[in-house]
């Protein structure tokens, strides 16, 4: 589904990513880990776009698309989903005009009907379960006055919406307490299937007792340095991230 | 201020001819030699003069103007179009302002609640009140107006009553020729616990280059709630001034939103005198701005007692090589203890040659007071526009959709729904977006 090969990105001419390689398929959650600078968060938004990041080396291919070709909404409408670390606050823009309009362009590039108010509102009514949000929270300006949670749970009932094949989760558990993290790991759960892939970027073993991955990664100074299954991230849980950093500059020298 | 006149000074020979008083204002002739002296003193503002100093509107009357005299009455305003479904939404009580010239006999007064008389036809009693809000001395252009009004409205709103039906005031405004100048004026008289809306359109046929030079005076008695929106929206050779000045008594509110698209300058001076305790003075402007147009506005609330409050929230738009101009003062004097002021002035510009010169200014002499004030003049959040194009948000609708929001923060100041829908769909459809 995802190929990602020798990717190199940088910002303002600083290299952040310094050759990444990986494949993900469908029905796997890999989680990302690493140190504070390694590069995780660079990772998801080259995959979504985002303009400051320039690729200067490598390739990327979602279902066989030349994904770096595609502007940010042909990504998220050929079913690329980022779960910000920082979601906006977008004064005066309602989270649900914002959300249908973002639906029926997502659903016009697929050649779909455009949903109509009714079938929209019922559509936000089954997702708003999964993720346990308030409708109040919906009528009122996307982000404005929300709690971390909050935006963190909208983030999740976007995704809910949106109906990605890959879902890029950029450290949406941080900051979150228990009650929190639960719903959202549970909402994300829910919306696994066969068919689709996450990629969870996150800093904390924590989440991964929850969203349970298949795959961990560990990057540092913009490489994959480490790949194994979730004892991996328990290992890292105990141990720090510095017998990696040790690991690797023992190879290096 | 005391700008001798020179010789060459085009508009002063445009302008201050002496003519004879039109008949039935005779009772104004004081008044009109007074702004004539004034303006014979002081001459015309340059951008030498702090007030005008970005907008040098001087210049481009007498680069353009050439009439004096307001151009012949429009021979049947009714078959104008525009606005002509909007009109009807409102369902107020229109009055035409013809070429300048207040016409009541096209307004249905059967059932208005409110009287309005020309100011040739004015009790005597009241004839005193006019030129004694916005007087000569503060601005050439409003001392203009005065020297050259041909006919005023004068509009009563009677203690305690509640005017349910906006006032909807409609300049029609269409030129013989080019340079031709028109100068509008009214006064609003409202009594005590007396409520109403005003809303006030310029429709111009025709693209001549004209000059609108408008004047209203705003008397807001004890307890009265009066709102005034204006919307302006002419075409790239339109010229406009608007002095529009009012006094504000105890517990009282003035509401003036104004909406700016489409001129070739327009200047706005809005001051508020909020002279008793407990009264309220609130200003919204917004303005979206392309080609050359270019927009001034000029604000000015003076809180002269203590526990009034005012609020002030302008906002504009610009693209291509198009101007806003902000100054927003604000004087808290000594006595006026637990005022609260609060202005704000934001500004996106979308293109390279868009300019923004904004300016507040705060003089307070009293020490218990809240006042804040803030201008920012930006390009589109990034930030945000990345979030909405992740969502599957094309780029255009995503800009459309916060270009909207950031303007509907004016626009829902607007309370009467058929005329906030209709700016809000003009609103739209100049930011492009069919979100």
């Amino acid at each position: 589904m995802l190929s990602i090969k020798n990717l190199h990105a940088s910002v303002e001419g600083t290299a952040i990513l310094n050759g990444i390689n990986l494949e993900i398929k469908p029905g796997e959650v890999h989680a990302v880990m690493g140190p504070n600078g390694s590069g995780k968060s660079t990772l998801a938004s080259v995959l979504a776009g985002r303009e400051e990041y320039e690729v200067t080396e490598g390739e990327v291919y979602f279902k066989g698309k030349n994904l770096l070709e595609l502007s940010p909404e042909d990504r998220a409408r050929e079913g690329v989903f980022l779960a910000f670390q920082y979601p906006v606050e977008i004064p005066g823009v309602s989270s649900t005009n914002f959300l249908r309009t973002a639906v029926n362009q997502v659903r016009e590039y697929r050649g779909q009907e455009p949903l109509d108010a009714v079938k929209f509102l019922a559509l936000m009514k089954e997702k708003m379960k999964l993720v346990e949000i308030d409708q109040k929270l919906l009528s009122r300006a996307l982000n404005e006055g929300f709690s971390g949670g909050e935006k963190k749970k909208n983030e999740i009932f976007q995704m809910a919406i949106l109906e990605p094949t890959l879902s890029i989760l950029d450290e949406t558990d941080s900051g979150l307490d228990i009650d929190a993290l639960k719903v959202v790991a549970n909402g994300v759960n829910q919306l696994k299937s066969k068919d689709n892939a996450t990629i969870v970027v996150t800093h904390y073993q924590r989440l991964l007792d929850y969203i349970v991955p298949d795959f961990v990664h560990v990057l540092f100074n913009g490489q994959i340095v480490k790949s194994g299954t979730k004892e991996l991230a328990l290992e890292l849980e105990q141990k720090g991230y510095d017998w990696i950093k040790d690991e690797v500059s023992g190879t290096a020298v | 201020m005391s700008l001798s006149v020179k010789k060459d000074d085009k508009l002063s020979d445009l302008f201050l001819q002496t003519k004879p008083v039109p008949s039935g204002l005779e009772g104004f002739s004081g008044l009109k030699s007074e702004a004539r002296q004034i303006l014979l003193e002081r001459g015309f503002p340059t951008t030498k003069n702090e007030e005008y100093k970005y907008t040098n509107i001087s210049k481009r009357i007498a680069d353009s103007i050439e009439n004096p005299d307001a151009p012949s009455p429009i021979s049947d305003t009714s078959q104008i179009e525009s606005y002509r479904e909007l009109l009807a939404s409102i369902d107020g009580y229109e009055v035409v302002f013809n070429n300048g010239i207040p016409d009541l006999s096209q307004t249905d007064m059967s059932d208005a609640k409110f009287d309005a008389q020309l100011f040739s036809a004015m009790d005597a009693s009241v004839a005193g009140r006019i030129g004694t809000i916005e007087k000569s001395e503060k601005d050439a252009f409003s001392a203009l107006n005065t020297l050259s009004f041909s006919e005023g409205l004068f509009i009563n709103i009677p203690d305690g009553t509640v005017v349910e039906k906006p006032i909807v005031l409609i300049h029609y405004v269409q030129a013989d020729k080019n340079g031709d100048c028109i100068h509008p004026r009214y006064f609003v008289k409202s009594g005590k616990t007396s409520q109403a809306t005003i809303i006030e359109l310029t429709v111009y046929t025709g693209s001549q280059t004209v000059f609108v030079n408008a004047l209203s005076e705003w008397s807001v008695a004890p307890n009265a709630h009066i709102r005034h929106y204006k919307l302006q929206d002419g075409h790239k050779d339109t010229l406009e001034v608007h002095n529009t000045s009012a006094d504000v008594d105890r517990d009282a509110t003035l509401m003036s939103v104004v909406l700016s698209l489409q001129a070739g300058m327009i200047r706005n001076n809005l001051s508020l005198n909020l002279n008793a305790g407990n009264c309220e003075g609130n200003m919204y402007g917004l303005y979206l701005l392309n080609g050359k147009t270019h927009v001034d506005n000029h604000t000015n609330v003076d809180h002269t007692q203590p526990n009034s409050d005012s609020n002030e929230l302008y906002k504009g738009i610009l693209t291509d090589h198009s101007r806003g101009v902000f100054n927003g003062k604000i004087f808290v004097r000594q006595i006026a203890q637990k005022t609260n002021a609060f202005q704000q002035n934001n500004n996106i510009l979308l293109s390279e040659d868009a300019t923004v010169n904004t300016k507040p200014q705060l003089e307070i002499w009293a020490d218990d007071v809240k006042c804040s004030h803030g201008c920012t003049t930006g390009q589109l959040d990034e930030e945000a526009l990345f979030y909405l194009r992740a969502r599957g948000m094309s780029k255009e609708s995503a800009k459309a959709l916060l270009l909207y929001a950031f303007a509907g923060e004016v626009l829902d100041k607007i309370s009467i729904e058929p005329f906030k829908k209709y700016c809000e769909k003009i609103v739209h459809e100049r930011l492009g977006g069919s979100y």
